[in-house]
């Protein structure tokens, strides 16, 4: 096993089960051997506020808390927040972001623009894989498997291959969700395989 | 096989393999989940209480009447709690007690960030400070051994990051903790002040007890590697600077804080040259080391406020900011804001139309009823100065003369919190203020925990309903008015009455909040009639993120509305509509 440890930071807006992610991958990597520590903050989070998990993995991790350009991968539930995110990212890493929407409040109420920019200057940046996520679940027939559909993608870009993520689904989801919790984490390592392939020299 | 926990889950499953019998507590992030947790497990009595002294009271009558128990808050609740806590010092324990404090560096969740280990100096409590999930359990043990070998209860304090934060854990055997027979014990259990003198000469002599134990106490590690360089951190701190700091650097973690380990500090620095203190907050190690007069470096190089992590602390140590790729993007931030359907809209929304008056509001979901565009509320103080800080306003404008109604504005479980004796000083002292609860049903800011009013327990089983309504009449409100916050108009109408009544009159605006989930709620769907809005936003000043504007018209988000009509009670022109 590797002495380096890896930092994961997963972001979203409350809802949109960034905690059910951060479960699955927690539990593969704790059944893998890994020390894990993981990190969330859910005081506002059912109130439309941004939600953020951070999760280290390796052989000895100490700290629980990733700190401003020290974070390896960014899973990323939605646009805006995916900038929001990226601060925490070292120069060369990794960003898998849902290309989806999710007015803020002040948005809303019109005080405020959302900035169209954010994939562009995420891409600029950052190695990114981008797709809308949130259409795949919908094609699924279950929008809220949105989330899962980007825990594959995730699965892929992490290169693990001895997790045993069909059991880490299994323990952490309902039984009766379980067959299309399955299918939305495929299709997320396809999306993500052949965004990747697109990189490819 | 280890298992990934938070903080709170393996305090929880701690406090029941130390044979605690009765758990007392007050939702508060982030301490909410640790008796959430306990809760599951057979022979642990756990209960919500109004507040924090209730339970810290509670659960040392139960250490007085012969067996272990806790009370558990954030760190707020211990200034409720400080009561009862500080004389439980003096008189001591039968069955081992402890007072979880659960501290909000960086204020996630709170309105302050008070270090509760000045409370253990104050007090005179013996403290401890777990830095991960495995010490959570491992400490919440011990902290019952120094508990009854010292006679004292003991101060468990945790903050955000140990709390919500997992890490590997390994179960210990639960102990067969047997109860204390009981006997009357006045000369130790009656807080007069002659006992208190006694008291006061042996409290004395335990601190001195406990300060020997401190120095060889299990947790309390020193390891001595390079005699260069040393750190001494306590709490979550002990991580962060074995993240950051070399590993040949020497360390001294802290995990049993008061009363410090002197002899132990004394070796550490005649071992090594150069020592940084490590603490997340005050300068709480830092000056009572300096104190013994050890030269070390603490927040004259490291942040004195909000949460440490390991890039703070490099850039604090060898001076380099640490890189973020710099995006040219135009950030929105998200606001927490009250929820598509949550009943309290309605009655801010309309009384902000009412310019007289001034509103004293109080810690709850109903605190944001002061964020825009709602913006109704004019102070948040505290648990229950909702209702007492408004009684002041109102002294304060009759003796300067000035025209305003004043409401003081509390939700359910906060007027049973402490919101009740407020209640009692405006009717006593005749103050000119109306006081509204605003009933959800539910103390809905930390999670939909259950409380005096909603009939159930902790435990889920079914329990009589306090009543507000007749609570305020037996306190001696000549009137009571009770109105559904969804009903604009009603809620308008009760306002007005509030206001014209000559009596002292109490509101209670009363609706479940939507996110409740062991009741049916009647769901429905606002929809957007395009031809008919005139793009006036009106709609928009109800502050709800279920409603925005998509090509210049309103559009309501049919994945977060409710139905609640709140938005289409407001528009003048019929554009809105509900469906089934």
């Amino acid at each position: 096993m590797s002495e380096t440890v890896k930092s994961i930071v997963l972001i979203g807006v409350g809802g949109q089960g960034t905690i059910l992610v951060s479960k699955v991958l927690t539990t593969a990597l704790v059944t893998a051997g890994f020390d894990v520590k993981m990190s969330e903050i859910h005081g506002m989070a059912q109130r439309g506020g941004s939600v953020s998990t951070q999760i280290r993995y390796g052989k000895k991790v100490y700290s629980p808390l990733i700190g401003v350009g020290e974070a390896d991968i960014l899973l990323a539930f939605e646009r805006m927040e995916a900038v929001r995110g990226a601060a925490l990212l070292k120069k060369d890493a990794l960003i898998i972001v849902n290309d989806y929407t999710i007015i803020p409040p002040p948005v809303a109420s019109g005080t405020a623009v959302y900035p169209d920019n954010c994939i562009d200057a995420l891409r600029e940046k950052f190695k990114l894989i981008a797709f809308n996520a949130a259409q795949v679940a919908e094609e699924l027939g279950n929008p809220r498997v949105m989330n899962v559909v980007l825990l594959g993608a995730m699965a892929e870009v992490l290169q693990l291959d001895k997790l045993d993520w069909e059991t880490a689904l299994k323990v952490n989801v309902p039984e009766r969700f379980i067959e299309i919790n399955q299918e939305a984490f495929k299709r997320g390592r396809e999306l993500a395989r052949s965004e990747e392939e697109a990189y490819a020299p | 096989m280890k298992q990934l926990m938070s903080g709170n889950e393996a305090v929880a499953r701690g406090l029941y393999e130390a044979g605690v019998k009765i758990a007392s507590a007050y939702p508060g992030t982030p301490s909410t989940e640790i008796i959430e947790n306990l809760r599951q497990y057979q022979g642990v009595y756990s209960e919500w209480a109004p507040n924090e002294k209730v339970a810290t009271e509670v659960a040392y009558g139960a250490s007085i009447a012969g067996v272990r128990s806790v009370s558990i808050m954030k760190h707020v609740g211990i200034n409720v709690a400080a009561d009862p806590m500080f004389n439980a010092v003096y008189d001591g324990v039968e069955g081992g007690f402890v007072i979880i404090s659960a501290d909000d560096p960086s204020m996630h969740s709170s309105q302050n960030e008070q270090d509760n280990r000045h409370y253990a100096r104050a007090a005179k409590m013996p403290m401890f400070e777990p830095s991960d999930s495995q010490e959570c359990l491992d400490m919440i043990r011990e902290a019952y051994q120094v508990s009854e070998r010292f006679d004292t209860p003991v101060l468990f304090r945790m903050t955000t990051r140990v709390c919500h934060s997992k890490s590997l854990v390994e179960f210990g055997q639960p102990l067969q903790v047997e109860s204390i027979p009981y006997k009357k014990n006045p000369a130790k259990y009656i807080s007069s002040p002659a006992n208190a003198m006694v008291h006061r000469q042996l409290l004395e002599e335990r601190l001195q007890a406990m300060a020997e134990y401190s120095d060889k106490a299990e947790f309390n590690r020193m390891e001595i590697n390079d005699r260069k360089f040393g750190v001494i951190a306590s709490g979550i701190s002990v991580q962060i600077a074995r993240e950051v700091f070399p590993a040949d650097y020497s360390f001294l973690s802290l995990g049993f804080t008061y009363p410090l380990p002197e002899k132990l500090i004394r070796s550490f620095a005649e071992q090594v040259e150069e020592i940084y203190v490590l603490e997340e907050l005050d300068p709480f190690l830092e000056e009572q080391i300096k104190a013994l007069g050890i030269k070390v470096t603490g927040k004259d190089i490291f942040p004195n406020m909000f949460e440490l992590n390991p890039a703070i602390v490099r850039e604090s140590y060898w001076g380099e900011k640490q890189e973020s790729v710099d995006l040219d993007v135009d950030m929105v931030a998200r606001p927490p804001s009250l929820c598509p359907g949550c009943p309290h809209r309605g009655f801010f929304y309309t009384i902000r139309k009412k310019k007289n008056a001034v509103i004293a509001g109080d810690i709850g979901c109903y605190t944001l009823g002061g964020s825009p565009p709602l913006a109704a509320i004019d102070s948040v103080i505290c648990m229950g100065a909702g209702f007492s800080a408004a009684m002041g306003m109102a002294k304060a404008f009759e003796v300067s003369g000035v025209d305003k109604v004043v409401f003081g504005v509390v939700g359910d479980s906060t007027f049973f919190h402490s919101g009740i004796t407020g209640a009692i000083e405006i009717l006593y002292n005749k103050g000119r203020v109306i006081p509204v609860v605003l009933d959800n049903s539910t103390t809905s800011m930390t999670g939909q925990q259950d409380n005096p009013g909603t009939g159930l327990t902790l435990s889920g089983e079914i329990a009589e309903k306090v009543s507000i309504e007749a609570l305020f009449k037996a306190i001696g409100f000549a009137k009571v008015i009770t109105v559904d916050p969804q009903d604009l108009t009603a809620m308008e109408a009760a306002i007005d009455e509030a206001i014209a009544a000559e009596q002292a009159c109490a509101m209670i605006v009363k609706r479940p909040c939507v996110l409740i989930k062991n009741i049916e709620h009647d769901f429905k769907l606002c929809v957007v009639d395009r031809d008919l809005c005139t793009s006036c936003r009106r709609c928009l000043r109800v502050g709800c993120s279920a409603i925005y504007y998509v090509d210049g018209k309103a559009y309501i988000d049919p994945a977060l509305c409710t139905g609640c009509t709140v938005c289409m009670q407001v528009c003048n022109f019929d554009a809105i509509s509900v469906v089934d």
